[in-house]
């Protein structure tokens, strides 16, 4: 590993380490509570709020590095929230008691894998871009969560489900846990697996990765079936705690997953990126909400501080990749 | 001479095919219900996507110099809101002038990242639809922001008025398409927009000023927003902070849907508003026969899809894309 | 050569025909197992063409590919590779991000249960595989940490990982130095020491008469025949590439030269070229002679505000200049005609009105809008006057042929009136008889009294038009000739980094 991936790497925990530097001692000054900001309670609290979008990002991450976007997982977020809601009400899962809940699940995560495997055959056969196949299926998958229960929202509350998410397993909580695991598993899915790899090729150098007789087709939609059940099994975690699911759920959640994956450092234009720096970017951006709340700041400046830290980045990120003056001026 | 004609046929279609869809799907809804083609309804729909339009047209010209916005929904949220706080505070004269001066320094700020800085488009304005979401909430405190005397102010032209029987939102959406539709087709500066967006190197090989264009058409963009933040504060005399959330990928739908390609270069603003009435006249068509209005979200999915699709196997000569 | 031994592969009269243009006309060619066969002939041969017959990028007209005597349908690079047949490019198609091992074993990479990766074999296999090739990285280096040349050694090593029976080498020198070179021609003796037939495609006349067998030339798509390298010279090659037919000896021209236009002294451009000098006079047409990578074109991008000098000053008519852009450029009079037509000449989906009006459209106005006379009478002119066959000014231009393409840009920049011409490659890729015109041309522009850069890899192009010729070798200016006095000889050896004057 050279200097510079060593530092690109860090560069995401070193703001992490800013930041809690900063909140804790900016925090002692301005901070009308008495509790510290490193409070160990705080930071699980912490985790498992990252979790929704932080599990999203993961997929957002493996489709950005095989050179794709997908705008349509805040809406396949929402129906797959309404699915399992909705499914433990009909009448054959209520006779099933709790063994409703794990089939609920089963229907949701199942719908989020449909939707996305829709949008990448989309992507494979006709060929249109990704980010228009999706722009698209937001609107559409957005128009499936209506049409399943008009305006209304969906609501199931289930105790046992309710237990079950607000558990805590070794301090963490399932939530926690589910964005983990999900971090862990994408993680060597993308480092030690065939297909991992080749969807680095692919995002990286997609010629090349022709050329030499990878098949590009089945490699894209595996990773936006892979999203869709990662948008669906974020839904999951939620929505088992809060129990009811609104149709307008999940909108913006793609750009908060993007920004969460940019900030991690992963090129837009693919083959370079990681989803633990990925996990260090739904942290940063988490830390940075709850800071700003911490030291009584405004909670409405953390957009506008997250809008400016992904724009320094880019510019931050220009400035170190230029070639210097022998560039050609285009 | 019957392949000729057949090629005609096929060129034509790849080229006007959107227009040719707007036909067919017009009268389709007419015979489903005559009302759908009544002088009242066609109004109505205009209207109602005037504000929509106004930001498209904007889009327009960014996504045909090769870049994309998607921070149009919140910087219009933005314009409302601040034209909204200074009418009560400056009186609408001032607070209109103000309004737009602040927008376009969103949009040159913009217009300085992505010209000059050259950074990636996306990220900017992705960004920058969180910061202006951002910016929009200090300005607000986060709360609603209401005129207080709604009945006693000539500020509700813009967006409730009419003239000579038009209703203004109509008249602003024509006027700012035909000013920029002559822009963009007439002056050397439309043409440098599409040399910039079709081969940015070669235009800067011909001496074309890339950064320059590409600003210009961030802050043209912003300009759209304000007339059209204008239009909605002036239509509600109050709004909340999130009055433009979700519409720059809306906004970036009609752009598509009139067929200008994301890669840049190409799209118009006659197609653009094609698009945008397509939009507008779905949802109306769907609802006059009885459909609830999400069911326009489905429809739109497959148009968009199968619009870009036919454009690109147009191009390609073939229906399937020959990725293995 | 024992007539005994079966060949690994044979090309047996291939035809290949583009619209317009003939650029295989039945050519044959032997190789022998453990022989190092040169292909030789200038740019635009057929060279390229062939060696994308054999990869089954392009179907032959006429014509078969034998592999061990086994007639073959080529159908892609990788079908190729899987007989045994493997390329080596001079442009790297590499995915920068991923490590040696992952780039070599690239599309096959090992398996073990759960479509996990086997990195012990797949760096095992590596490692071998880097070991015979004597490199200085290992199997985990990031393919974007190399330099070109070690970028390079993961393009041969990706050929060994099947056994090959043939191995096609295209220019695999031009970015490699002296130490590099020898390593590559180990490999390629111990290649030829398993009885791998290899083909070496090069201009550099040195390297051929180092390390080939024989050496089989190509000239205008026609097979020229084959020479063994041991009984032949450079005199005799080079012959057999450019052919007795074409005069060689340009006079000089009929017209005066005016006044220098345009002149460099000391111009650098950090490693890109260094210490340049040169001037060109109103009504010449000075030639820059070099291989690709040599410099030339950077030179061309500084002069037209495209690039920054590091050092030394540029005049023009006697007066330092310093351009920003290509818009300061174009305002003080010069031109330039790019050398990637399609990336950096024009706006393929633009119509040829709008593409040749494009650096003026600002000037071409009626108050505020484009003067659509005004530009159709500039489109005409130069319609006519540069004989460009197109439907009429709406057609787009990507769907014109690579000569009127190219007239096109030519029209666009004689249109600014401009007083320096540089035209880069302004013949690549196009057909003969466009070629004789656009040679035409710029002997016309010099009559005129224009000062004419021409750059280019095509020496029969270079001696046809230049009154003098610059030869460059790694940034370098190494001598320059004046029409009357060059040679083919002394421009081969120039462009090799010798200076002849100083030989002699």
């Amino acid at each position: 590993m050279t200097k510079e991936t060593l530092f690109k790497q860090g560069a995401i925990w070193a703001f992490i380490a800013v930041e809690l530097a900063f909140f804790t001692i900016a925090g002692d000054f301005l901070s009308t509570s008495d509790k510290s900001f490193m409070d160990f309670d705080n930071m699980l609290l912490l985790l498992k709020q990252s979790a929704p979008i932080g599990i999203i990002a993961v997929g957002m991450t493996i489709i950005m590095i095989n050179g794709n976007i997908d705008l349509s997982v805040g809406a396949v977020f929402a129906l797959a929230a309404v699915v399992m809601l909705d499914s433990m009400t009909w009448p054959f899962m209520a006779a099933l008691g709790d063994w409703a809940i794990p089939l609920a699940w089963l229907f949701a995560l199942t719908t989020g894998m449909v939707l996305g495997a829709i949008n990448g055959f989309i992507v494979w056969k006709t060929g249109v871009d990704a980010f228009i196949v999706t722009l698209g299926s937001m609107l559409g998958y957005r128009g499936l969560v209506f049409m399943y229960n008009g305006e209304q929202p969906t609501s199931h509350l289930n105790w046992t489900l309710v237990d079950f998410a607000e558990a805590q397993f070794l301090g963490l909580h399932t939530a926690t846990w589910f964005f983990l695991v999900c971090v862990l598993v994408l993680w060597l899915v993308m480092t030690r697996t065939v297909h991992g790899r080749n969807a680095y090729a692919i995002g990286n150098n997609r010629e090349a990765a022709v050329n030499a007789g990878i098949k590009v087709g089945p490699h894209i939609l595996l990773n936006f079936v892979i999203i869709g059940f990662l948008a669906a099994l974020s839904a999951v975690v939620f929505y088992s705690e809060s129990g009811s699911v609104n149709p307008n759920d999940g909108m913006l959640y793609e750009l908060w997953a993007i920004t969460a994956v940019v900030l991690g450092g992963t090129k837009l234009m693919g083959g370079y990126g990681s989803i633990i720096s990925t996990l260090g970017g739904v942290i940063a951006i988490q830390l940075l909400r709850k800071g700003l709340g911490h030291i009584g700041a405004d909670t409405e400046t953390v957009n506008l501080v997250i809008g400016l830290i992904l724009i320094a980045v880019l510019i931050l990120d220009r400035q170190l990749n230029q070639k210097g003056k022998q560039e050609l001026r285009t | 001479m019957a392949g000729l004609t057949k090629q005609g046929v096929a060129g034509f279609l790849a080229k006007q095919g959107i227009l040719v869809a707007f036909v067919v799907f017009m009268i389709v809804f007419t015979l489903a219900n005559p009302r759908f083609i009544d002088i009242d309804n066609i109004s109505g729909v205009v209207r109602s996507s005037a504000i929509l339009g106004v930001m498209a047209l904007g889009v327009t010209f960014v996504v045909i110099g090769g870049n994309l916005d998607l921070s149009v929904g919140s910087m219009m949220s933005f314009s409302t809101i601040v034209v909204l706080d200074l009418h009560d505070k400056i009186g609408p004269a001032l607070a209109i002038p103000a309004m737009f001066a602040l927008t376009l320094c969103l949009g040159a700020f913009i217009g300085i990242l992505v010209g000059y800085l050259k950074l990636n488009s996306l990220i900017v304005t992705l960004g920058m639809l969180s910061a202006i979401h951002g910016l929009t909430l200090t300005w607000s405190g986060g709360k609603n922001m209401d005129i207080a005397d709604k009945e006693g102010t000539w500020f509700a032209v813009f967006g409730q008025g009419s003239i000579l029987g038009i209703p203004t939102p109509i008249l602003l959406f024509a006027l700012v398409a035909a000013v920029l539709g002559i822009v963009l087709s007439k002056t050397p500066f439309g043409r440098k927009i599409y040399a910039v967006g079709g081969n940015g190197t070669a235009a800067t090989f011909s001496g074309v000023p890339r950064a320059r264009v590409v600003f210009l058409t961030y802050l043209v963009s912003s300009l759209c927003v304000a007339i059209a933040g204008l239009m909605q504060a002036s239509r509600s005399l109050g709004s909340q902070n999130t009055v433009g959330q979700g519409m720059e990928l809306e906004v970036l739908a009609a752009v598509i849907l009139g067929g200008a390609s994301l890669l840049g270069g190409s799209g118009t603003i006659f197609k653009t508003v094609i698009g945008v009435l397509i939009l507008g006249f779905i949802q109306n068509g769907l609802l006059l026969v009885g459909l609830p209005f999400y069911v326009q979200y489905v429809v739109t999915w497959v148009i968009i899809i199968l619009a870009v699709w036919l454009d690109i196997a147009a191009k390609r000569g073939r229906l399937l894309s020959p990725i293995a | 050569m024992s007539t005994s031994v079966t060949p690994v592969l044979r090309l047996d009269g291939i035809v290949k025909t583009f619209p317009g243009v003939k650029a295989l006309d039945g050519v044959s060619l032997t190789v022998m197992p453990g022989e190092v066969h040169a292909l030789m002939g200038e740019n635009g041969a057929g060279k390229s063409t062939l060696m994308k017959v054999l990869g089954g990028i392009f179907a032959p007209n006429e014509g078969q590919i034998f592999i061990a005597d086994e007639p073959v349908q080529m159908t892609s690079p990788l079908q190729a590779k899987s007989k045994g047949v493997v390329f080596i490019h001079q442009e790297l198609s590499l995915a920068d991000e991923l490590s040696v091992a992952e780039n070599i074993f690239l599309g096959e990479l090992p398996r073990k249960s759960l479509g996990r990766v086997d990195w012990l074999t797949l760096y095992d296999r590596t490692d071998r595989i880097l070991k015979t090739l004597n490199v200085g990285f290992n199997a985990r280096t990031r393919v974007g940490d190399l330099s070109i040349a070690n970028q390079q050694m993961v393009e041969i090593a990706r050929a060994l990982t099947v056994d090959p029976i043939a191995v096609i080498f295209d220019e695999p020198t031009a970015s490699l130095t002296d130490a590099e070179k020898s390593v590559l021609f180990d490999v390629i003796a111990d290649l030829k020491g398993r009885g791998v037939g290899i083909i070496y495609i090069s201009h550099r006349m040195e390297e051929i008469f180092k390390i080939t067998d024989r050496i089989s030339v190509l000239r205008d798509g026609q097979y020229r025949g084959t020479l063994d390298t041991a009984h032949t010279n450079e005199d005799e090659v080079t012959q057999l590439m450019i052919g007795r037919s074409l005069d060689l000896s340009r006079k000089a021209s009929s017209h005066e030269v005016g006044e220098i236009a345009l002149e460099a002294r000391n111009l650098s451009c950090g490693s890109l070229y260094q210490d340049v000098s040169f001037t060109v006079r109103r009504g010449e047409v000075v030639g820059f002679y070099g291989l690709v990578g040599a410099g030339r074109t950077e030179i061309a991008e500084t002069i037209f505000g495209l690039r920054e000098p590091s050092g030394g000053e540029i005049l023009l008519d006697g007066q330092t200049v310093q351009f920003r852009s290509p818009i300061d450029a174009i305002a003080r009079g010069i031109s330039l005609v790019p050398e990637d037509r399609k990336g950096q000449g024009l706006v393929l989906g633009m119509n040829c009105r709008d593409n040749m009006t494009l650096p003026q459209v600002g000037d071409l106005v009626a108050g505020p809008f484009v003067s659509d006379g005004a530009e159709i009478a500039i489109f005409d002119q130069y319609r006519d006057k540069l004989d460009i066959r197109t439907p009429g000014w709406r057609q787009t231009v990507g769907n014109l042929s690579g000569g009127n393409q190219q007239k096109i840009v030519i029209g666009k920049w004689l249109s600014m009136h401009p007083s320096v011409l540089i035209v880069d490659e302004p013949t690549r890729g196009i057909d003969v008889g466009s070629k004789a015109e656009i040679h035409n041309l710029i002997r016309d522009l010099a009559a005129q009294g224009y000062a004419v850069v021409v750059i280019s890899s095509e020496m029969p192009e270079v001696l046809h038009v230049s009154d003098r010729i610059v030869a460059m070798y790694q940034g370098r200016i190494i001598c320059d000739f004046t029409a009357e006095t060059v040679t083919e000889d002394n421009l081969i050896q120039a462009i090799s980094g010798i200076d002849p004057r100083k030989v002699a």
